[in-house]
């Protein structure tokens, strides 16, 4: 019962702030509604017992949402965006897109109903203190199993990471030359 | 029954410690943070020989009431141009985020919020660092320059000291060897020795970054007063400023306990397991029993009967909790609690002792400019942060690997570590004279 009411008020909390950040006009508000899909999707993870998931959602996404704020201030000029950015609901391609999700939604609930065991109620959730400590996991699998994968996406973060500061640096050079 | 009232019957069965805990820290750490303001006022008062607030109460013991009433019924404004919704929103998120990372902090071996959860330490630095938000959001949304400069500046500072933080505190989870909050406790009673003496340069390092980050002097340019008002929060009065700042006092008590955790042994007592010291286990008694006797000692050179009265309150109060700490020792039911008391007291004694370095800094150095907080960071901090992690790498290799005792390994990466310190900063002042001889123009002010 608890199991359910949860979930389903995070994913409400996520559905609903989703929406709410694509239609917004001011793009920090919708900066403001993605944090909160963001967290209200860590909520899910944690339900899950996906502790590790949840925390480096919550880290991870925050951390990036610092720099997007960041855009928002000095790149994008509020004002101007008020008066020529506007969400229409009555543009062809949105009301298509949002039929097909809506019947995707319902075919889902109307099919789950069917599956043994579950339904739109959450009934056999696991404990979360019976679960394998997942931090743990993540990393046996992430230095044994997968290490060079691991390895290759770390070497292309640093070769990025070095890209960009040197794409800053010789902006400077000329600049000052 | 119906099935709802069940549920939140079970509900309420399973989770009762938590919520009264919870309840607890939203109604207490006000309360504390108070006091907290109140002792660096007098310490501030103690360090340029003056008296500080002496009016309300005994040696102004009141004071962060009446602050607080004062607070309450100020006119609160918002200002006509600002973001209504999330000019409400921000103190709020601020608050927040740093009483509910409270929630995962161990003040003893008992004494936890939520269950003792396998990312404590993790999820205790996350959901503080999202008090950020409630900064940036409250610069921008004041509509004014001071607030939004101020707000950059706070983020260019977290984006900084972030990383060093991160990477000291890396080290010392190489050494515990797990994020669960009690296991680091443990691992250091294990060790049998506090892991700031393990790994000096990771405290040291968390230490300044910590600072920085609750942009505390000698790192407040996001609110300094001399430049910028308030920073990012000139705009706000009344009430919601008053959230801002108990969301800063609780951050700085959520970053004492994480490096009372992570380096000090959490609500170990020192020397843990040396048995002839055994009798430290009383001093908590002790301790308090000895407050309680130097205010009624003081109570007589009162100028006023009511303060007389008052001290001698403080100092029957100080008694009453001496005894509660006292009597299971004498009552075998009760001494199971024991350990309980003694580790919120030690553990509550190391984060004061956090907090009174970060006020005595605070009035000991003069601010830093802006250029050179960004050099500290990202030239010397950083790198350092790297290199310990590294050491202390090899130093647990060299233990497991070659059986070398911990504390040579340990010793020998700590030189090469402060080596590196040297090299680093000396590099850095030749590079800054050079720069500054080559163009006598100053380096550009970011934020």
């Amino acid at each position: 019962m608890l199991d359910s009411v949860l979930f389903y008020f995070f994913g409400g909390v996520a559905v609903v702030g989703a929406a709410l950040m694509v239609t917004s006009r001011n793009a920090i508000h919708s900066a403001v509604f993605l944090i909160t899909t963001l967290l209200a999707t860590a909520g899910i993870f944690l339900q899950l017992g996906a502790e590790f998931l949840f925390i480096a959602q919550v880290i991870l996404y925050v951390g990036g949402i610092m720099v997007l704020f960041i855009f928002v201030i000095m790149l994008v000029r509020l004002d101007v965006a008020l008066h020529h950015i506007r969400f229409r609901m009555k543009s062809l391609v949105v009301m298509t897109v949002f039929g097909v999700l809506a019947a995707e939604a319902g075919a889902i609930i109307y099919y789950a109903r069917a599956l043994p065991g579950q339904g739109l109620f959450i009934q056999n959730m696991a404990p979360a203190d019976k679960l394998a400590p997942n931090s743990e996991k993540l990393a046996e699998s992430l230095f044994n199993s997968y290490l060079l994968p691991f390895e290759i996406a770390s070497v292309l973060l640093l070769v990025a990471m070095v890209g960009a500061v040197v794409m800053a640096k010789s902006k400077n050079r000329t600049e000052e030359s | 029954m119906n099935p709802t009232a069940h549920a939140i019957l079970v509900f309420l069965q399973t989770w009762w410690v938590e919520l009264v805990c919870g309840v607890v820290i939203v109604a207490v750490v006000p309360l504390i943070a108070g006091y907290v303001v109140l002792v660096e006022r007098k310490l501030m008062a103690d360090m340029q020989a003056r008296l500080g607030p002496m009016r309300v109460g005994p040696h102004g013991l009141l004071q962060p009431i009446a602050d607080a009433v004062k607070l309450l019924i100020k006119e609160d404004i918002i200002p006509d141009q600002s973001d209504k919704l999330i000019f409400w929103l921000a103190p709020v998120i601020s608050m927040v985020a740093a009483l509910t990372s409270m929630g995962a902090i161990a003040f003893g071996p008992t004494f936890q919020v939520a269950r003792d959860i396998n990312i404590g330490i993790l999820f205790v630095l996350g959901v503080s660092s999202l008090g950020f938000l409630g900064i940036i959001l409250g610069g921008w949304a004041s509509n004014s320059h001071y607030s939004i400069i101020g707000a950059l500046r706070s983020t260019a500072q977290l984006v900084s000291y972030e990383t060093a933080a991160g990477l000291a505190i890396v080290s010392a989870l190489l050494l515990s060897g797990t994020l669960r909050i009690s296991a680091i406790v443990e691992a250091q009673q294990q060790a049998g020795v506090w892991f700031i003496f393990l790994a000096p340069v990771a405290a040291f390092i968390y230490l300044v970054a910590s600072i920085a980050e609750t942009n505390r002097a000698p790192f407040d340019l996001p609110e300094a007063e001399s430049e910028l008002v308030a920073g990012y929060m000139t705009e706000y009065s009344g009430f919601r400023w008053a959230l801002y700042f108990l969301g800063e006092y609780a951050n700085m008590i959520v970053v004492g306990s994480v490096a009372t955790t992570l380096f000090l042994g959490g609500w170990l007592r020192p020397f843990p397991n040396v048995h002839w010291l055994a009798w430290l286990d009383w001093l908590p008694a002790l301790i308090i029993a000895l407050i309680g006797v130097y205010s009624i000692h003081r109570a007589g050179k009162q100028p006023v009967k009511v303060q007389t009265g008052f001290m001698w309150a403080v100092g029957l109060a100080c008694f009453a909790v001496a005894v509660i700490f006292a009597v299971p020792w004498f009552v075998a039911p009760l001494k199971v609690i024991i350990p309980g008391l003694n580790g919120a007291f030690w553990f509550l004694l190391k984060v004061s002792a956090y907090i009174y370095v970060f006020m005595w800094l605070r009035f000991t150095l003069p601010r830093y400019r802006f250029d050179q907080l960004m050099h500290l960071g990202w030239y010397i901090l950083i790198p350092l942060a790297i290199v310990n992690v590294f050491s202390v790498g090899i130093a647990m290799l060299l233990e497991t690997e070659f059986g070398v005792t911990r504390w040579l390994a340990l010793l020998l990466t700590t030189i090469v570590t402060l080596a590196a310190a040297i090299l680093l900063v000396r590099w850095h002042d030749k590079r800054t004279e050079s720069a500054s001889s080559a163009s006598l123009a100053p380096e550009s002010y970011a934020g």
